[in-house]
């Protein structure tokens, strides 16, 4: 289904491919700081995330016809110098991540002029590309201090990009405060454990690390490095209980900034937590089958049963949808801590298919506060009579979430039930489905709040959102739809991706 | 004649002055094959220029180095490095490979010497220009609530 876009690009690029994923982003988000006019920064912003993706999907398809891509960073060959490199469980989230990150930009155009001053939109869509090409460079990265730069490029900007909703919600400077207290511990945390690694093993990079660990892996070392790693990723990937920084950095920040990290932010950093369990770390180790049963599993399981809980009782129609964000996390950690090649894939399926309606989700509710101004549920009473395409791509998004049959997240959902009875976790199936079931309520009180209440004054003002946030909106929510009927293509991916992650990562 | 509290320390700054910054050129040149480098310099440099806004106060430091210099300083100092990488990208060797940054030979290695020290001068520009505009970013930000309002 795809193009052939590799055979598109100029030979000489193809072997530059892992490289330029980051690097247009990154040398133009200076630029960008520099533009006066905030729409050039725009346009740039957007350009460079085109790029970015066009490359990203032609390093999917090396991945594919060729196998793993290894890059050399300044000609030092690994595991010396510094490593970039593809496979078929990186390959997907970059391209995942630069889709997303073209949509969102589309969609930044109306919405900033609300949100952001004049005066600092070209300085956030300068950060925002730092943000963008540091999720990319966690992705692609193949050694593990660097992916620790990556994590604090991509962190440090997503604390500016919170604090900017302060201009219009002074909440959003202590949310981003304390995202960046959270933020920081997991990142120093990661640091630690890969400190602890690299004592024991004597290397940071992570092909290399895989090798050497089984020898030393009854150390102490190893042991305390492996639980600060987790610890560290978990924080980032909000897994419950280290998922409090997330609500509020969700709810006050402008609404384009709570789109692009709901579907990319903790996505990468699941994503790194996959890439060390299973390529550097490995399943068959004893001490991270305790961690899969005794820690990750059950916190999965409090997460998807307490959030979509907490989610129901939510007044803000953002900050229940942030609750029901951590409550998915919990899924894709269940999936993950079953340690099969089904279970990781279908967790990976649940990332793309989370971000996609997330995304979407986001999108649509920023679409109706845009010409409502208020983000309370009970603010959003009959707002469908007056922007019905708004609503219905809110509609279809939030029914995948729920899992629908004929929605990609019912796809998802099926596929982490069936990993689970494969191992005869009939608790987590249970439990799975109560979340579930909590989903329906704080889904329904949603839609119904927004379909059949009797709009009000205010409500009769609202406008259809602009063409601009229309379209990313829909891509989204049919995207939802299509890989309902047809996910060949994304289960093609999780499940290559699932075979690297058990064979260790090896090339 | 007014009195001047400050009269030892403005002469001792000025005094100073000179050879801070004079000092973090001799980090900046020796980086790149002695401990020191862009990273330091950068910071030594930068702190010249703050003690200079610290005793002779920040309007006038903004008259010496204006904030979007230091701004467009730090930006610069970013695209150099990552200009770089690219050079010897579009001269046929890896991102950053500094023997292709030079045509020259296989035995060739005075491209290792050119490329970091072009390295090391991106970074003096980005850190020096970085640490005045999270100085200024502080030192110029006006109290929103004045004391006399409480």
């Amino acid at each position: 289904m795809l193009i052939d876009v590799l055979s598109l690009l100029p030979e000489s690029w193809v072997r530059h491919l892992p490289v330029l994923v980051v690097l247009g982003p990154m040398l133009l988000s200076p630029i960008c700081a520099a533009m006066p006019k905030w729409r050039i920064a725009w346009a740039l912003a957007l350009f460079g995330i085109i790029t970015s993706s066009v490359f990203a999907f032609a390093l999917l398809q090396d991945v594919m016809a060729h196998g793993r891509v290894s890059y050399a960073l300044g000609g030092w060959a690994p595991p010396l110098g510094i490593e970039f490199a593809a496979d078929m469980l990186n390959a997907p989230v970059l391209v995942l991540v630069s889709v997303i990150g073209v949509l969102a930009t589309i969609f930044a155009m109306p919405t900033i002029v609300q949100d952001i001053n004049e005066e600092k939109r070209s300085l956030f869509l300068s950060a925002y590309l730092l943000c963008f090409a540091g999720l990319m460079g966690v992705a692609i990265t193949g050694d593990a201090f660097n992916l620790f730069v990556f994590l604090e490029i991509s962190s440090i900007s997503t604390y500016v990009l919170v604090a900017i909703g302060g201009s219009r919600d002074r909440r959003a400077f202590t949310a981003a405060y304390n995202y960046l207290i959270m933020g920081s511990l997991g990142a120093t945390f990661y640091v630690i454990g890969i400190g602890f690694l690299y004592a024991a093993t004597g290397t940071l990079n992570m092909a290399d690390m895989a090798s050497r660990i089984p020898e030393v892996a009854d150390s102490k070392t190893i042991h305390a490095g492996f639980a600060f790693i987790v610890a560290g990723l978990a924080l980032k990937a909000a897994m419950f209980p280290l998922h409090q920084w997330l609500p509020n950095a969700y709810t006050y920040s402008p609404s384009f900034v709570t789109v692009f990290l709901s579907a990319t932010a903790t996505k990468v950093a699941f994503y790194a937590l996959v890439r060390l369990l299973f390529s550097v770390f490995s399943p068959e180790l004893e001490f991270q089958q305790v961690v899969f049963t005794w820690v990750l599993a059950p916190m999965a399981a409090v997460a998807a049963i307490a959030c979509s809980f907490q989610a129901v009782f939510q007044t803000n129609i953002k900050r229940m949808l942030a609750y029901s964000s951590v409550a998915q996390v919990g899924y894709m950690l269940m999936g993950l801590s079953l340690a099969s090649a089904a279970g990781l894939s279908a967790s990976m399926f649940h990332m793309i298919n989370h971000a996609l309606m997330k995304g979407a989700l986001f999108m649509a509710v920023a679409g109706v506060v845009m010409s409502l101004g208020s983000s309370q549920l009970k603010d959003f009473a009959g707002v469908a009579r007056k922007a019905p395409w708004t609503a219905t791509a809110l509609g279809i998004s939030a029914l995948s979430l729920v899992g629908v049959p004929l929605t990609a997240g019912f796809l998802s959902k099926v596929a982490l039930f069936q990993a689970a009875l494969m191992q005869d976790w009939w608790w987590a199936v249970v439990v799975l489905a109560i979340s579930s079931v909590l989903a329906v309520l704080y889904v329904g009180r949603m839609l119904e709040t927004v379909f059949f209440k009797t709009p009000g004054p205010a409500q009769l003002q609202v406008k259809e959102a602009p063409l601009m946030l229309l379209i990313p909106l829909w891509v989204l929510a049919l995207g939802s739809i299509y890989f309902g009927l047809d996910a060949s293509f994304i289960t093609s991916l999780t499940d290559g991706a699932a075979n690297v992650a058990f064979s260790g990562g090896q090339p | 004649m007014k009195t001047d509290h400050h009269v030892i320390l403005r002469v001792t700054a000025k005094f100073l002055i000179p050879i801070i910054t004079l000092y973090a050129f001799y980090v900046q040149f020796h980086g790149d094959y002695s401990p020191g480098g862009g990273f330091q310099a950068g910071v030594i440099f930068a702190v010249g220029i703050i003690l200079y806004a610290l005793i002779f106060g920040v309007v006038e430091a903004l008259r010496l180095v204006p904030a979007t210099f230091a701004r467009t300083l730090a930006l610069f100092g970013f695209l150099l490095y990552g200009s770089v990488g690219v050079w010897a990208m579009l001269n046929g060797g890896l991102f950053l490979d500094y023997d292709f940054v030079i045509p020259e030979g296989p035995d060739g290695h005075w491209g290792q010497h050119i490329g970091i020290i072009v390295i090391e001068l991106g970074v003096l520009f980005a850190v020096a220009g970085s640490m005045l505009t999270i100085f200024y970013a502080f030192a110029g930000r006006a109290p929103e609530i004045d004391d006399e309002d409480w």
